[in-house]
């Protein structure tokens, strides 16, 4: 029987990620995300999981990345400040295929900025912070629901493709309450376990090389220096280093088709929202209170990759608005797709757009 | 129909968990949709404290409250800072005992702290009471929806004392009422 709650997002995404067989919690608390941890904190030693706090975020992403690789679904959840410290290990994750889960509930920046309202502007951030070239997954929740299930969804593909995945949240979705449905049990897909004989950094076709468990056996060196199929340090090999960070972009890129989670509205509209996480709502507004006009919006549950074939679910597009909480990060990416003109809709300050800004918008645009 | 509901006192009154409860009561036992949301800031403790919940038969799509229709006001900060602009047509619920000011729009006076510190015994019930008064007041969930949500929602070993905290509030209204 599945359960029916009233629950804050929060509290929803750390029950996503029970759901999804979440072993292993490292955190520090930070607003507006603490309550992720609380939730961890209470749920999981019961269930025979390990909840640490530890003493700062660098060091909290560094033991998710351990607990991983001892074959445990391993998350950890933070904001802004936070969200910074940990770019460093987070490239680690990256050059050493570490399946992780980073829940990002997104507050005002830059700096400390505001603790208690929400932002989407770590959109880039999470696709580019940490150095060097690479690709990774981010899903944006616009409701409650879409906290446990994209949560438990992130579980899913981070362990299928072997890459950090980005719950990218934010602090209106996370703290309110709406119904929550959890259900009985979720799908979610296992790491594929290392062949016997294989090298730990041979990958076939899609790219991605199977997961040499921890005490099971493998002999396996990890290194976040460019390395061999063995795992041992090449960092002076030049097609080497190319061929490997190529591999990692590819993997992530190659599969955007696969990934894509996207709901399409109106498409043969003139005029289309593009939007993700809770302005989303904003733009659901809109189109509900104009009935007789056809506004598209196209709403992305997977930002990253980039699901830029989704454009062209609007073949009579003459305009994309782009309503986001920041100042157009994901417009920008846009822009590189479409010769469509797009406008961005920026809103700072912690509140969502008000449904008339974004009349305001479409009018001007018209 | 759409309800917009607000709530405001000072940090500590429960003013968060009423709405909580408030919300729960919608969604899970009257079958209706509810968006529970809060003013939150890093200095909320003691100061002014703002809740919310939209209750509506249609899914709610933008979260925020526009235009309460309801309003719980249980002190004088609260009423002037969130309570002093209700609307001509809102109705608002005020604890008597820590709100001097009273609005243009109608409103139903209850002792929530007086009637928790004193009948009770608790004054930690008041949120309580004044959720019984204001269910009774709008009838914005059913006795029996809100009834089950205090049950679910408050601690354990303390049922029976907030029940009769939410039927002192339900009691208070209901007698005025001719």
């Amino acid at each position: 029987m599945s359960r029916v709650e009233f629950m804050q997002g929060n509290t929803a995404c750390a029950e996503g990620a029970l759901a999804a067989g979440c072993g292993f919690f490292a955190g520090y608390p930070i607003t507006p995300s603490t309550e992720v941890a609380e939730h961890m904190a209470a749920k999981l030693p019961k269930r025979k999981g390990v909840f640490v706090q530890m003493e700062d975020e660098i060091a909290s992403i560094a033991a998710v990345i351990g607990a991983s690789w001892t074959g445990a679904r391993a998350m950890t959840a933070t904001s802004g400040p936070g969200f910074s410290l940990m770019m460093e290990n987070l490239g680690y994750a990256v050059m050493t295929e570490t399946p992780c889960v980073v829940v990002n509930i997104q507050r005002g920046g830059p700096s400390t900025g505001q603790p208690t309202l929400g932002a989407q502007g770590d959109m880039l951030q999470c696709r580019f912070g940490s150095h060097g070239d690479y690709s990774i997954i981010a899903l944006s929740p616009s409701s409650v629901q879409e906290m446990f299930e994209l949560t438990a969804k992130a579980f899913s593909l981070s362990e299928r493709y072997r890459v950090p995945a980005f719950l990218m949240g934010d602090e209106i979705i996370g703290h309110m309450r709406e119904r929550l449905t959890i259900p009985d049990s979720v799908e979610v897909a296992a790491r594929r376990r290392l062949e016997p004989g294989t090298l730990p950094y041979t990958a076939g076709e899609d790219g991605i090389p199977g997961f040499p468990t921890f005490g099971q056996g493998y002999g396996v060196h990890v290194t976040g220096l460019t390395h061999d199929e063995r795992g041992y340090p090449a960092a002076t090999n030049p097609r080497l280093h190319e061929k490997l960070v190529m591999r990692l972009v590819h993997k992530v890129e190659s599969a955007r088709k696969e990934m894509a989670d996207y709901v399409v509205t109106n498409p043969g509209a003139e005029q289309v929202f593009i939007s993700y996480g809770a302005p989303a709502r904003s733009v659901f507004q809109l189109l509900h209170d104009r009935p007789g006009e056809e506004i598209g919006h196209l709403r992305l549950r997977v930002v990253w990759p980039f699901p830029e074939f989704a454009l062209g679910e609007f073949p009579d597009a003459k305009t994309f608005l782009v309503p986001e909480m920041n100042l157009g990060q994901v417009a920008r990416e846009i822009q590189r797709h479409t010769d469509v003109p797009v406008i961005p809709v920026p809103r700072l300050g912690g509140d969502l757009h008000p449904p008339a800004m974004l009349a305001k918008a479409l009018e001007a645009s018209r | 129909m759409r309800h917009e509901v607000r709530f405001s006192g000072f940090g500590g009154q429960g003013i968060i968990l009423a709405a909580v409860i408030l919300g729960r009561a919608a969604a899970l036992y009257d079958g209706k949709h509810a968006v529970q949301t809060q003013v939150y800031g890093p200095e909320a403790r003691g100061g002014a404290s703002m809740s919310a919940v939209i209750i509506d038969d249609e899914p709610i799509l933008y979260p925020e409250v526009t235009v309460p229709d309801i309003y719980v006001i249980m002190s004088q900060e609260g009423f002037e800072r969130y309570g002093a602009k209700a609307p001509a047509e809102a109705v608002m619920v005020i604890d008597s005992d820590m709100v001097e000011a009273r609005p243009a729009c109608r409103f139903v006076e209850v002792k929530a702290t007086s009637e928790a510190r004193i009948t009770l015994g608790k004054v930690i019930v008041a949120n309580i009471v004044m959720l019984g008064a204001v269910v009774a007041t709008t009838g914005v969930v059913s006795d029996a929806a809100i009834e089950k949500a205090v049950l679910d929602s408050v601690p354990k070993g303390t049922e029976k004392l907030n029940l009769a905290a939410l039927r002192k509030g339900m009691e208070l209204v209901r007698v005025k009422k001719p």
